[in-house]
């Protein structure tokens, strides 16, 4: 994600931070560079020029007291960084629960933008903080978007309402006020709207989603919007703004790359907090928006609390705790720990989307870009292919073993190689640090599939460590 | 009064633009998502036209961004098949039948495959476009093999001499590596029985210059021969597709404009770039 925009960021910063002293030529500079970067990234134009002269205004406004400072660079980067955080919603703020039960929530967004898989997500992830929500199918419009809603209901064991058939069938506001009164009747404590996309500029389905507003008094109404939306997020969020009114936005498909801007845009000219976070395909795919993060993102100052929290998630407990229980024992790292380790990582997503989240992943964008995400498969393969013996101890691969696990997982024996050199210098390494100088799952994290030129950086037959503090903290990873 | 035809008269009148005038038209195309890139480039040469011949001056700038290939559906020897792709939630599905539609009414015999097992009820919604329009819809198992529907669909066209194949297929992210790899399968497998004659990326009008990354991506994994642009009826003008043109030369061919089957049509590049500045 954001990638385009913090390496321009980047960019802009570092040649700030290389000037000794900082004129307002400088600042004029770096505010056409974050322009261009902002455009390329699809905020929209009046948010852009507003937020440059923002920045321009509150950078000279600072310029005389930092003269004499040493860091002026660093000091125009926290005047965006606040900025940025300011606009993307100050404090990320959560749903406001009803007094009285239950607490209805409507959805409301353009086609395509991923309303009902969003209805399902946000269902689920109240369904386990200990809620009772019950899906509503307002949708009648769009092709089978009621039986949609079912389905995703039932995987995730919330009820839907869907008295109407839908494809064009039933009337969407007896609907969702019927849903209400069942709701309240069985005693369901939230409500979740699911309504048809509609276009800006559709006036007829505009007032639709108004009266049903009207008729079940939401105590939340979300704008549901995709990431990759460009300049039109303007004329969009301000035509439901005027339409509906919402009081929250949803950001869907943000497992996407290089979008950010729609999130700048909204916030920006709707004034409405941006509330969650939509990450992928599944269901669990979901997360509350935490301004903050996003900005570091956006700054290149990585998305460290993102990637420890999916780690957490992906290196499940057990997994952990086994890994802890060897170490103290002083037991070796195994090649079926390290297989271990691999398929807990797959569950974290891409490898490229995890490194990114890194402080000054911006930099290494390139990289990122050449990652071969089918090194950790290829890796695991290798590993598949060996014996519980070989996976154990590593010193009984000979020649014709090697040759053996070359040919069951399709690669080549400098493959093999190759793997289990890596593999005998993590090992080393690992007994080096079991005093605990750094966790387990890091330590194995920058193990399989480096880029290439980033593997040789790291061996560890050279010593050498870069001056960027980014690559230097990968290779100490490894 | 449209901002193009605002330009042209301005331009005719006087000896150009004012700096007020070239402002006003650089945030116009940018509002139009043609990026900033290539809105730099078309004021840059924008800048050089003489003011006797504006118009057409102008009209020639933005058509030398437009891909000169045939904008028509390319045909195969017996069965024409189509594979339709893109990210989730442009109307991939909706495009499928709408183009089905099309052709029926032009007297060819068309199946549908309904690829994409992964979303709830995709196969569904494009049954009921099937009955709706009047379609043969080849399906499998929800959350099935995409490839081994698409192969069923190409069986069964192959079988009733169909005219043309279109195979509808789950959204993907582009940046989602198995899930292209997974596309390229479909392709592979449905090629034992035809070859694919077209593959065409539904773009979303309001994508902003995401548009141009998941047009790159999606060629690079199935040769993309063409763009079906959707939701152009909204607010949204659609620029990145001019930027996609230019950029990778594949042309736009269908563009969906509503709801309803009627609403889908061949690409006109006269009343696109008129769109794009109005």
């Amino acid at each position: 994600m954001f990638e385009s925009l913090t390496s321009r960021f980047s960019s802009a910063f570092s040649t700030l931070r290389s000037r000794g002293k900082i004129s307002s030529a400088d600042i004029d500079a770096t505010c056409l560079e974050i322009r261009q970067a902002l455009l390329e990234s699809d905020v929209a134009l009046s948010v852009v020029e507003s937020f440059i002269a923002q920045i321009r205004e509150k950078s000279l406004a600072a310029l005389p007291t930092l003269q004499s400072g040493t860091n002026q660079g660093q000091a125009i980067f926290e005047i965006v960084n606040t900025s940025l955080i300011e606009i993307l919603g100050g404090d990320a703020r959560r749903v406001r629960f009803a007094k009285n039960p239950p607490t209805v929530i409507m959805l409301a967004g353009l086609q395509g933008a991923g309303k009902t898989t969003l209805a399902g997500k946000l269902a689920k992830f109240y369904a386990e903080q200990g809620n009772t929500p019950l899906l509503v199918a307002s949708d009648l419009q769009r092709p089978n978007a009621v039986t949609q809603l079912q389905v995703v209901g039932e995987s995730i064991g919330v009820p839907v309402f869907a008295p109407e058939p839908g494809n064009g069938v039933g009337d969407p506001v007896k609907v969702a006020k019927s849903g209400i009164d069942f709701a309240k009747s069985k005693q369901y404590n939230m409500v979740i709207v699911d309504t048809a996309g509609r276009l800006g500029v559709d006036q007829e389905l505009m007032k639709q989603a108004s009266d049903i507003r009207d008729a079940v008094n939401p105590d939340e109404i979300l704008f549901v919007v995709d990431a990759m939306i460009g300049q039109d997020a303007v004329r969009t969020s301000q035509a439901f703004l005027d339409g509906v009114g919402f009081d929250g936005v949803v950001l869907t498909k943000l497992d996407g790359d290089a979008r950010g801007g729609a999130a700048l845009s909204i916030a920006s000219i709707t004034k409405r907090p941006i509330m969650f976070a939509s990450t992928g395909e599944k269901l669990s795919d979901f997360d509350i928006f935490y301004p903050d993060r996003m900005a570091s993102r956006i700054l290149g100052m990585g998305d460290v609390a993102t990637l420890a929290e999916q780690a957490k998630k992906a290196f499940d407990s057990d997994t952990s705790a086994k890994l802890e229980a060897k170490f103290a024992s002083g037991e070796d790292f195994t090649l079926e720990d390290f297989l271990e380790q691999l398929q807990a990582m797959s569950k974290m997503g891409s490898m490229s989307k995890l490194l990114g989240m890194l402080p000054g992943a911006g930099q290494m964008k390139k990289q990122l870009e050449n990652f071969d995400e089918g090194e950790i498969v290829r890796t695991q393969a290798i590993v598949q292919s060996m014996t519980p013996i070989e996976r154990r101890d590593p010193k009984v691969l000979n020649g014709s073993r090697r040759a053996r696990i070359a040919l069951g997982s399709g690669r080549k024996v400098s493959d093999v190689n190759n793997l289990v050199d890596r593999f005998s210098a993590a090992q080393k390494m690992m007994k080096q640090v079991r005093n605990g100088a750094m966790p387990a799952a890091m330590a194995g994290m920058g193990l399989p599939a480096m880029p290439k030129a980033a593997i040789k950086s790291a061996a560890p037959k050279k010593k050498s460590k870069s001056g960027n503090p980014a690559k230097r903290a990968l290779e100490e990873g490894q | 009064m449209g901002l193009f035809s605002k330009f042209i008269a301005k331009v005719r009148g006087t000896n150009g633009f004012a700096p007020a005038d070239w402002k006003e038209l650089e945030e116009e195309l940018l509002l139009s998502d043609l990026g900033p890139s290539l809105t730099k480039e078309f004021l840059e040469q924008a800048r050089k036209v003489k003011s006797e011949n504006a118009q057409e001056a102008l009209s020639q700038i933005l058509s030398t961004h437009l891909s000169t290939k045939d904008r028509g559906a390319l045909l195969g020897q017996e069965t024409t098949v189509i594979m339709v792709v893109g990210v989730n939630g442009t109307g991939k599905t909706t495009s499928v039948a709408k183009l089905a539609a099309q052709l029926k009414s032009g007297g060819k015999k068309v199946v549908m495959a309904a690829g994409d097992t992964f979303r709830a009820a995709a196969v569904e919604q494009l049954q009921t476009w099937g009955d709706r329009i009047g379609v043969e819809v080849v399906s499998g198992k929800a959350n099935g093999d995409p490839a081994s529907v698409a192969f069923d669909g190409a069986k069964r066209a192959q079988e009733s001499k169909a005219d043309f194949l279109i195979i509808d297929t789950a959204g993907r992210l582009h940046n989602k590596n198995d899930l292209m790899a997974e596309l390229e399968k479909v392709k592979r497998v449905v090629e034992k029985v035809f070859p694919i004659n077209e593959v065409l990326l539904v773009i979303d009008a309001t994508t902003g210059q995401n548009g141009l990354q998941q047009a790159k991506i999606f060629t690079e994994a199935v040769k993309v021969t063409g763009i079906i642009l959707t939701k152009i009826d909204g607010s949204a003008r659609g620029g990145v597709a001019l930027a996609i043109e230019k950029e990778l030369d594949i042309p736009i061919k269908w563009i969906g404009t509503g709801e309803s089957e009627a609403d889908f049509a061949h690409f006109d590049a006269q009343s696109y770039i008129q769109g794009l500045l109005s």
